[in-house]
């Protein structure tokens, strides 16, 4: 039998000792990176080729980023995501200055902003009074909230003192009634980015077992399930979810249907899983240390979970962040169209919607912004996923 | 050759049959029948329809009977006598409403896959054989965007664009003279300045996939002996490579063709309704808001057999061009 990876053959001629004195001793030896590698751990190998994948580091902290201001969504925002004002209906994003008109510098400041119509098109115009200076602070006290429905505060990580009926700052303009888009986005991303998370979970779950069941039994439940998974992915899915999804009663509240529609999400979405965990399993069973378990009368599930699993698993967490872009794609789509989450829940795809009316659009193209926020994490995942998965192998090239 | 296609045939059933089941099921997801939503719905408009007509109906869709039979009746009304039942809000046989959409949607995703394959496979050749160019880091920045930006929100970006520079409101198929035009050559010359524009949405989405995929088979197959053999043979470069190389990597690509349907007509839903195209997106997305169901549920039916036959027509064509796979058994 030819062993397939390189630890193997090295194996019997260099046994290293284990303990961690004797081998921080020896990796402290071994100066050359190139001489470390053979003494490093794998989650090290591994750790040393994802950073070669500069992409994907980056993406680690825009993803890091993103959660942040998920978790923190109250904080973040300044204003509250349903405060509307007619007087700030579809205003364009706020400029933020650092010097004045003379060249003064004053730290960020935005000035007072003047509205008016169009006498013509009716159409609001909105110019900035440069004799009234609002200083941009960071930590200001504003609209009170309460953080995870638990914590009183009112303290906002950016924004100016005068309340918002005197004047408002909008990063990212105002919408058709006058929310901040801003504060929405940052809001709307607790559940498009935790909906991905969840229903990658969920869909974990069946992949694991199914797949698990496909290709450690093989035989009749391999070729029952690998039907199961061709005839998922050879229809079209979206107009699946979309009658899964409608078909959802308009009565329920936001998380009930936060979980309907995850569990729709994943219970189409297991299929990529299922093939990963199946395709390593048929690869690990016929290995030697597996045979080596069994022969050693160890139970069935010892050699699921203790040998097989987790030499496999950072294949699946590979597979994990490459299936989140999936389920925030799909979620956007299905509540842009109306048939997902539904106002007042807020995720991108329900701020998509605004972009449905094309005078929107066309007044005020920042409603498209949050399309931005979801293009932005989907590469994020993306590349992570691919750096991730080059990773989970370090012994390949 | 006659075997396999057989074969491939009798696996299709079993899969028909479940599309239909789930299908099936969707219709009945709603609560209460849809005949008592004809008739709530008549009545409020003020119409009265008399009881032997209700009667006909129920007896004809087998309302109120056991799920299977009901099952029965609907599914062999559309195999026997294409019979899809009837649309309540449009009140007219869904059969009526469907085919022209249909025949939309397939034109639409056929000619979507030529135009994807007409850009993804040069341009995936293009950047697997000039490696670390800067054509291919452009190539590859483009793909990853279009993997990342899904195509109903680069249709959003398109209707703006186009009506911000050039005041153009460019949703529909056709201009407003045209909308109600019976056809003629104007009208379809009219279609054809638009259509193109749903057609490149979707390219795009499916091209970055396919042009990451061909370039990373392409590299592992242009470092094998035989490409060494040839070259040493002296083939020209461009003989060389497109006449085995690219054909070794095009093979798992058109193998998973099938999948590319599923995702074309997934995405097609969505940029239609964006840019309002009258194929079967839109019209599905009205009659699932409206609890049409036997509407969408023959949607639902008839897009998902539609791309598993796609699935198999490709299949059949693959084993035709490799006979290894026609002969695995």
């Amino acid at each position: 039998m030819v062993p397939k990876h390189g630890e193997q053959t090295l194996a019997p001629e260099v046994s290293i000792p284990s303990t961690p004195a004797v081998q921080a001793e020896l990796a402290g030896a071994l100066k050359e990176k190139g001489e470390q590698v053979y003494v490093a751990p794998q989650w090290k190998l591994m750790y040393w080729k994802f950073l070669k994948h500069r992409m994907a580091v980056a993406s680690v902290f825009v993803l890091a980023f993103f959660y942040l201001v998920a978790i923190f969504c109250e904080v973040v925002a300044p204003y509250n995501p349903e405060t509307f004002s007619t007087r700030y209906t579809l205003a364009p994003p706020t400029r933020v200055h650092f010097f004045d008109q003379a060249g003064t510098f004053h730290g960020p400041f935005v000035y007072g902003v003047k509205r008016d119509r169009d006498p013509e098109t009716l159409r609001p115009l909105f110019a900035e009074d440069k004799s009234v200076i609002y200083p941009l602070g960071f930590f200001v006290r504003g609209t009170p909230y309460q953080l995870w429905g638990t914590f009183e505060s009112e303290l906002h990580l950016f924004g100016i003192s005068a309340p918002i009926d005197q004047q408002g700052v909008f990063l990212f303009g105002a919408d058709r009634l006058g929310r901040d888009v801003f504060s929405r986005i940052v809001y709307g991303a607790r559940i498009s980015l935790s909906i991905g998370l969840v229903g990658v979970f969920l869909s974990l779950i069946l992949g694991i077992v199914l797949g698990g069941i496909s290709g450690y039994y093989g035989g009749v439940a391999d070729n029952i399930i690998q039907r199961m998974i061709e005839f998922i992915r050879s229809i079209p899915s979206i107009p699946l979810w979309m009658a899964l999804s409608a078909a959802l009663p308009p009565t329920w509240p936001v998380v009930r249907v936060y979980f309907g529609i995850t569990v729709i999400l994943s219970l189409i979405g297991w299929t990529g899983m299922a093939r990963v965990v199946r395709g390593r399993f048929l690869a690990l069973r016929e290995e030697d240390f597996v045979l080596a378990a069994r022969l050693q009368g160890a139970s069935e599930m010892r050699v699921i979970m203790v040998h097989m699993v987790p030499s496999f698993l950072s294949y699946i967490i590979a597979a994990l962040t490459l299936a989140i872009p999936g389920m925030i794609l799909a979620e956007t789509g299905l509540s842009f169209l109306g048939l997902g989450l539904r106002a007042p829940a807020i995720s991108w795809g329900v701020l998509l919607q605004e972009a449905q009316n094309l005078r929107s659009v066309a007044l005020a193209p920042w409603v498209l912004l949050p399309g931005a926020a979801v293009v932005v994490s989907i590469l994020a995942f993306n590349f992570l996923g691919d750096g991730l998965r080059d990773a989970a192998d370090p012994y390949a090239r | 050759m006659a075997r396999y296609i057989l074969r491939r045939i009798l696996y299709m059933i079993p899969t028909l049959f479940v599309i239909s089941i789930i299908s099936f099921i969707i219709i009945q997801l709603p609560p209460g029948d849809f005949l008592t939503t004809y008739v709530a719905t008549l009545r409020q408009q003020g119409e009265d329809i008399d009881a032997s007509a209700i009667n006909a109906l129920r007896e004809q869709y087998g309302l109120g009977q056991p799920v299977y039979i009901q099952y029965g009746k609907w599914i062999s009304n559309i195999l026997l006598h294409g019979d899809f039942g009837l649309s309540f809000e449009w009140r007219r046989p869904v059969s009526e409403l469907i085919w022209g959409r249909l025949g939309l949607t397939v034109f639409i995703s056929l000619v979507t896959i030529l135009v994807t394959w007409i850009i993804a496979i040069p341009a995936a050749v293009y950047v697997a054989t000039h490696q670390y160019s800067f054509l291919d880091y452009l190539i590859s920045f483009i793909s990853f965007v279009g993997l990342g930006t899904p195509g109903f929100l680069v249709a959003l970006v398109y209707l703006w664009f186009m009506l911000e520079f050039f005041g153009v409101n460019a949703s529909g198929l056709f201009t407003d003279q045209f909308i109600n035009a019976p056809w003629s050559l104007a009208k379809v010359q009219n279609m054809l300045g638009r259509i193109w524009a749903p057609i490149l949405i979707l390219a795009l989405d499916n091209t970055a996939g396919i042009i990451r995929t061909v370039r990373a088979n392409l590299l592992d197959e242009l470092n094998r002996p035989y490409v060494e053999t040839a070259r040493a043979k002296g083939l020209t470069e461009r003989a060389l490579v497109w006449k085995y190389p690219v054909r070794v990597a095009l093979n798992p690509f058109f193998s998973t063709v099938g999948w590319t349907l599923a995702a074309l007509i997934s995405g097609e839903t969505l940029v239609a309704v964006v840019l309002n195209i009258q194929t079967s997106g839109p019209l599905l997305l009205r009659a699932l808001q409206s609890q049409d169901m036997y509407l969408a549920g023959a949607f639902v039916l008839l897009l998902s057999a539609l791309t598993v036959i796609g699935t198999l027509l490709s299949d059949i064509l693959l084993a035709w061009a490799d006979p290894r796979i026609r002969l695995e058994g």
